[in-house]
């Protein structure tokens, strides 16, 4: 099973893949459209400024007051899911969360597992897992499904089939699922989707969910979503197995409606999602339905790492809105997949080093203008720009002892920085730029007039015969 | 160790600076202001509308009749009820004179399990409160009216008290102390359910419910 780690290589073929996204119109078209719709969604969901500025900022200070009780919320949560009749596990890896998971299923003799939305179970490659072990795992949010069905795996966190064109889902549909003629009608292929899921709801032997947020007071692990798959994964099957990341916890109850207003409203600029599920355990011995046996498996999987660090740590304020990739230059043009995480857009550039290691994640960071758009609308404010800046430095500085983050220095080149400390030491230096600048406008004749991929669609660089400060000296 | 004990270790190993307890009882006073119960109940009204929910003002003696014109106009020939809740109660006797069969939540999921993945149109349950900020329904199933009755059939009719209405999420959790006595599932639902999964269009009836039907009580008609 160790394997799967393996097949995250973000780095490498990260222009390859963008590559393939920016030179197809269709596709670039439809994250575009589907982008824009998201970030008016949204507008309309804050008219007011000071609201929406006083409620990120409170935001930030539920995620971070959070935080930094973690390690005793942790023990607080996993002692109210006891006394609530959940039972709790504790895993560092991907591998020791599927071989839990699968232990359960085992125990239980179980062939299909449906599953509700859960990023964590994509994170940690559930459906291989499972799959090896020769069990069923069926994903049952739309989105999700579609993505399955088609042996892809999900381009946005709230959107997984963004990338495809109902005409698509109607090929795939009529090909891949039993007696369906095509139609490309929406309302239709929904109800095909239901049909199909409700017969696996009605004899899976395990439901699986994720968690958007874990109340360590009540024990309460509550799941936002609109379609209900959530619920019937949590409801229907006799086994809930729930998995979350250490992060995912707040202290009160009452910490809950700021973030899940927030959460909504930058997601998908809903003011809060269709269903709201708050499940605080199993079924009781008078109650007649409802799993009748419950689970949460608590994952690390690098999140210490980044806890380790006070700047760092603000990664994990993340309530998963995705409204950093709606909003995102460079994620609207390459779309979800040419990252190659779990997690795409920005919250994939600053959670994946953590998880994956800098080595197979060493560039992402530079896949970014830095233009800051992302940090403007994190809902927990999220410093992500500065972050990004962190990772550059953490991934391409000279390895050192004791370093912050695995993989440090991973990029690092000597040259390369030879040549920055020579840059900075001209620009510092008045006379020393003063001497560069002057060689370079007389010898501006020996700049290439092919200068590698800037030329390929625009006109080469080249130092102007006179410097600035030489037309100002002519004019005086 | 286990892995328990390294994760912790780690977390308690780390230098953090205290941060304050957030102050959320003051955003809420400075930014949601207090209603009449008809600003709420329009407020209400004009969320789960929007959310595609169909809703009638009814009152404490017209809303079995509203039921059975409802389920009626739409053709529904069988009703889920919880017999043991009041409403549920209420609902039994007057669909035995209209002839609409109904069906009894009574006994657990597995002894009819088919039936009620398949075979059950609709269903009628109470709701604890709503929350006129979003429109929401808050429901906290249980013993008498479970969880899956406000989830597999395809129409849910919902009936509810207007005096229950809260101004906020947040409000009704405070001033009913949901912190020490939540149920096993509590739910809050703000319409039928739908999904946007395919090129952004939005479909009603993914999983859940395709038509929210509520019958708010007490409104003056
Ligand atoms: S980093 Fe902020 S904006 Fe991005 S998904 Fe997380 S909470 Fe949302």
């Amino acid at each position: 099973m160790s394997d799967h780690a393996l097949s995250f290589m973000p780095s490498e073929g990260f222009r390859a893949r963008s590559k393939e996204v920016v030179e197809n119109p269709f596709l670039r078209k439809s994250f575009r459209g589907a982008m824009d719709f998201l970030i008016n969604k949204r507008v309309t969901q804050f008219p007011s400024a000071e609201e929406l500025e006083t409620l990120r900022t409170l935001g930030e200070q539920i995620r971070q007051y959070n935080l930094a009780n973690l390690p005793s919320l942790l023990v607080q949560l996993e002692d109210s899911l006891t006394r609530n009749g959940i039972k709790v596990h504790w895993a560092e890896t991907p591998d020791e969360a599927n071989a839990i998971i699968l232990g359960i299923c085992q125990a239980h003799s179980a062939k299909l597992m449906v599953k509700g939305k859960s990023m964590v179970s994509e994170e940690i490659e559930l459906n291989h897992a499972c799959e090896a072990a020769g069990i069923e795992a069926m994903e049952s949010d739309m989105g999700e499904y579609i993505v399955q069905l088609a042996g892809e795996k999900p381009s946005h966190i709230i959107m997984p089939a963004i990338h495809k064109t109902k005409e698509e889902i109607a090929t795939l549909f009529h090909e891949k699922v039993e007696g369906v003629d095509y139609t490309d009608n929406v309302d239709e292929l929904i109800q095909i989707g239901r049909r199909v899921l409700r017969e696996k709801f009605l004899v899976a032997d395990i439901g699986l969910s994720g968690v958007n947020f874990a109340v360590a007071e009540t024990g309460t692990l509550c799941l936002v979503e609109n379609e209900g798959n959530g619920r019937l994964s949590t409801t229907a099957p006799p086994v809930h197995i729930a998995i979350t990341g250490i992060e995912k916890i707040v202290e009160k109850l009452d910490h809950v409606p700021p973030l899940l207003s927030l959460l909504t409203r930058s997601a998908t600029g809903q003011n809060i999602s269709t269903y709201f599920n708050m499940i605080s355990g199993p079924r009781k011995a008078d109650e007649k339905d409802g799993p009748t046996e419950m689970h949460l498996v608590l994952l690390d999987n690098g999140r210490t790492q980044a806890y380790a660090d006070e700047e760092l740590r603000k990664t994990l304020q993340c309530i998963r809105c995705g409204a950093c990739m709606n909003h995102c230059p460079v994620y609207t043009r390459v779309g979800g997949h040419a990252y190659g995480t779990t997690y795409p857009g920005p919250i994939g550039k600053i959670i994946s080093p953590h998880m994956l290691g800098l080595e197979a994640t060493k560039t992402m960071a530079t896949a970014s203008t830095l233009c800051g758009a992302c940090g403007e609308v994190c809902p927990v404010k999220i410093p992500i720009p500065e972050l990004l800046m962190r990772l550059r430095e953490e991934s391409f500085s000279e390895p050192h002892a004791n370093p912050a983050m695995r993989g440090q220095g991973a990029g690092y080149s000597r040259l390369i920085t030879m040549v920055w400390q020579g840059w900075a030491l001209v620009y510092r230096s008045p006379m020393l730029y003063g001497t560069y600048s002057w060689l370079a406008s007389r010898f501006n004749w020996l700049t290439p007039s092919n200068q590698g991929p800037w030329t390929t669609v625009r006109v080469p660089l080249k130092p102007a015969p006179k410097r600035l400060r030489d037309l100002l000296k002519d004019k005086s | 160790m286990s892995s328990r004990d390294r994760i912790l270790a780690k977390l308690n190993a780390a230098p953090v600076l205290p941060k304050a307890v957030p102050d959320i009882a003051s955003w809420y006073a400075t930014h949601r202001f207090e209603e009449t119960t008809a600003e709420k109940v329009a407020r209400f009204r004009g969320c789960i509308e929007f959310a595609h929910a169909e809703v009638y003002a009814v009152t404490q003696a017209t809303w079995p009749q509203k039921l059975c014109e409802v389920l009626n106009t739409k053709q529904i020939e069988k009703l889920l009820v919880a017999p043991a809740t009041p409403h549920g109660q209420r609902a039994t006797e007057v669909l035995t004179e209209t002839g609409i069969t109904f069906r009894a939540y009574d006994q657990s999921i597995e002894a009819w399990r088919e039936e009620m993945f398949h075979d059950v149109p609709a269903s009628l349950t109470g709701a604890r409160g709503a929350i006129a900020e979003t429109g929401t329904l808050v429901l906290w199933p249980d013993a008498d009216e479970p969880r899956l009755m406000s989830l597999l059939p395809p129409v849910h009719i919902v009936l509810i008290d207007v005096n229950t209405i809260h101004n906020t999420f947040y409000e009704m959790m405070q001033s009913e102390g949901w912190s020490g006595s939540l149920p096993t599932n509590a739910l809050l639902i703000s319409g039928p359910s739908k999904t946007a999964d395919i090129q952004v269009t939005l479909a009603y009836g993914a999983h859940g419910p395709k038509e929210l039907i509520v019958l708010l009580m007490g409104e003056a008609s």
